[in-house]
């Protein structure tokens, strides 16, 4: 559709919009070298701070294990449990400035001058935006959060000796009410996968978008804080904001990269007998890797754009086979009630302070708010990257409602299926599974078993090399200082960095987990971040003519 | 002969285009054929404008510098790719395909090692394109 248009010439100039002068030119403090046949244009010193504060902390972690686990795992708690109510209540201060700019006229504003039109179609673009953000996660939580709120709601609050609740319950729990208990599991996991995440990528991808296609500033992360830093954004605050946002979207791709092979192998094992252990997660690695490699190199359009649109018909495929296979009806009903549950639960679940439910909205929520944040670099920039064109409602529209209603109706068939399967015929195997089995365990229930496990696995598969590439090519842009045609050997430097970090973290004992805990804790410095963008989008859209 | 020559311009290397910029002028005269200089930018702000629109203009300014220094007969084409490193070579074609090149005039380095695994862009347009292909070297 619309995507074919884009190579038809320049459109005329684009209409309005208030270019933000400054004496910066992109690529100035960039160095254009030659190392041995392969050109390169980097930024100085982004690139190299980048690339070698990874490998230190590589290092470190090999090198003193034990002390880098205890140092990040103190971190991680005192990030998670000590800032909940930071977490939680700026993750409702998102929602609710996403919602705002939906229904004031700077809704209007459009991405890229008054007149630009959009440069991907809706389809390829809901597509690109849905596989980076998500992923691997729908995949592996689908199945396993919902029947987690479900049983611990089941099983009441529990107050252990010093007054503090030690269930993992969501909010006051629904002791022995199964239907209840269905409903605040439900709304508790939606809480997750719902606005709140959508809303910190919308903010994050909204302020890159607005700073570089309607402002003229170069696509980085530090753009988006010209208004509060002026000209000094270009000097080492920014270097500082630029390698920050490198360092927890390589760490976070790689960790997850590992934690995801370790998943994969496991279903490989149940389906197929693989033997588990570092070499098939070493080979699982590499496949990923190399298939990321093939994307990058083939492009935007080629490559990220093409897997991303097999991953959503992948997945819709898996939906809709166990919609139908499953218990249809129940399910559908299912949705409208959890949608209402969700309604009905959000504020008492997005209360900020004097929290009961300590361990739920510390270990749940605070955690993945942390998550979500520490990955907003990454994917509010790709979303950036392919959202050029569209207005501000459209996009706020595109980026927060829809997806959220996706992730409702993904939990609710996947979650809502398993549920029933305990709750209808007493079949325990996926409850009892661990983690990364909970999904094949429900599919066996269901028929042609064998079929949709495999698509099960391709598809745990596409979703890591769709978040890998769109990934590489992020970190390429900032540590290029913004330009998105710097030569081909770099992004295939950071694709292939990024494969083999993970494969160093995976060998190494603990040092997976470690490090996760670390880029979960930059969270919180992104939470300040995030909050400051809020500032300057409404800054931004408020000199834009409307 | 010819009556349409496409010559793609990187006005940020604009130094190393001075082989196929002669050789294209002094062929246009011979012939009396138009040049359009063609460009390939990116939606996103880059060294050369904070948007197409402005890109469009420098290349326009480019065209117009070149027929006056020359004294031949020149246009500008600017085109927008979502991934400019990779799909240069096809926009390029595609371009020079719609505006009816019958030569495209292209300033390339020497290859070395590394156009084994990542050919020259000059060299894969000569290897695809229909219109006949000159590429200049140095």
């Amino acid at each position: 559709m619309s995507d074919e248009s884009t190579n038809q010439g320049i459109p005329e100039p684009e209409g309005h919009s208030e270019i933000i002068d400054t004496e910066y030119e992109i690529g100035q403090d960039n160095i254009e070298t030659q190392i041995g046949p392969f050109g390169l244009d980097i930024h100085n010193p982004v690139f190299l701070i980048s690339g070698l504060s990874i490998i230190a902390f590589v290092f470190y972690t090999l090198a003193l294990p034990e002390q880098a686990g205890n140092l990040f795992s103190w971190l991680f708690s005192f990030v998670t449990k000590g800032f909940d109510w930071f977490f939680i209540g700026a993750g409702n201060i998102f929602v609710l400035f996403c919602l705002l700019l939906i229904v004031t006229p700077l809704g209007k504003v459009r991405l890229g001058g008054a007149d630009a039109t959009p440069d991907y179609s809706y389809v390829g673009w809901f597509a690109m935006l849905f596989a980076a953000g998500m992923g691997i996660g729908l995949m592996f939580y689908g199945v396993s959060e919902p029947m987690s709120h479900f049983s611990s709601s089941m099983g009441g609050t529990v107050v252990g000796e010093d007054g503090v609740r030690t269930d993992w319950a969501p909010l006051g729990a629904a002791a022995g009410d199964q239907h209840e208990a269905i409903r605040l599991g439900m709304a508790a996991t939606i809480y997750h996968w719902g606005l709140h995440p959508w809303a910190m990528y919308a903010v994050v991808a909204l302020a890159l978008a607005l700073f570089s296609y309607n402002k003229g500033l170069p696509l980085t992360i530090r753009s988006a804080f010209y208004p509060i830093f002026g000209d000094r954004v270009w000097g080492w605050i920014g270097h500082v904001i630029d390698v920050l946002a490198v360092f927890a979207t390589l760490f976070g791709l790689a960790t997850s990269l590992g934690f995801g092979a370790t998943q994969a192998n496991a279903g490989l094992n149940e389906l197929f007998g693989i033997p588990v252990g570092e070499t098939t997660e070493v080979i699982l690695i590499t496949v990923i890797t190399s298939i990321a490699l093939i994307s990058v190199v083939r492009g935007l359009d080629g490559g990220v754009k093409v897997l991303s649109e097999i991953n959503m018909g992948l997945a819709l495929l898996l939906l809709v086979f166990v919609l139908i296979a499953g218990p249809t009806l129940a399910i559908l009903t299912g949705f409208a009630d959890y949608l209402l549950a969700y309604v009905e639960y959000l504020p008492a679940l997005s209360v900020p302070f004097g929290r009961e439910d300590v361990n739920y909205s510390q270990g749940w929520t605070s955690f993945y708010w942390a998550w979500w944040i520490s990955w907003s670099p990454f994917v509010g920039m790709f979303i950036a990257r392919v959202s050029r064109g569209r207005s501000v409602r459209e996009f706020v529209v595109c980026v927060l409602l829809i997806p959220s209603l996706v992730c409702v109706l993904w939990m609710s068939v996947f979650g809502g299926v398993a549920i029933q399967q305990v709750v209808q015929d007493g079949y325990t195997a996926a409850q009892d599974a661990p983690l990364e089995l909970k999904l094949f365990k429900m599919l066996d229930m269901l028929p042609m078993t064998g079929i949709t496990s495999f698509i099960g696995i391709v598809l745990v598969i596409v979703f890591f090399v769709t978040s890998s590439d769109s990934g590489s090519l992020v970190i390429d842009t900032i540590t290029a200082g913004g330009k998105v045609d710097a030569p081909v050997p770099q992004r295939v430097f950071w694709c292939v960095f990024e494969g083999a970090v993970a494969i160093v973290l995976l060998l190494s004992a603990g040092g997976l987990s470690s490090l996760q805990s670390m880029v979960i804790s930059t969270g919180l410095p992104f939470t300040v971040v995030l909050l400051l963008m809020c500032w300057a989008i409404w800054r931004g859209l408020m000199a834009e003519r409307r | 002969m010819f009556t349409t020559i496409v010559v793609p311009v990187d006005l940020a290397h604009e130094d190393k285009l001075g082989k196929a910029l002669t050789v294209s002028a002094d062929l246009a005269k011979q012939y009396g054929a138009k040049i359009i200089y063609l460009g390939v930018t990116s939606a996103m702000p880059g060294k050369l404008g904070h948007n197409p629109a402005e890109y469009a203009e420098k290349l326009q300014a480019f065209a117009a510098a070149q027929a006056a220094k020359f004294g031949v007969t020149a246009d500008a084409k600017a085109e927008v790719s979502h991934d400019p490193t990779i799909d240069l070579d096809k926009t390029l074609m595609k371009a020079a395909d719609a505006v009816g090149a019958d030569l495209i005039v292209m300033a390339s380095h020497v290859p070395g090692l590394a156009d084994y695994i990542w050919p020259s862009n000059g060299g894969t347009v000569a290897s695809h394109s229909k219109a006949s292909v000159m590429v200049v070297r140095g």
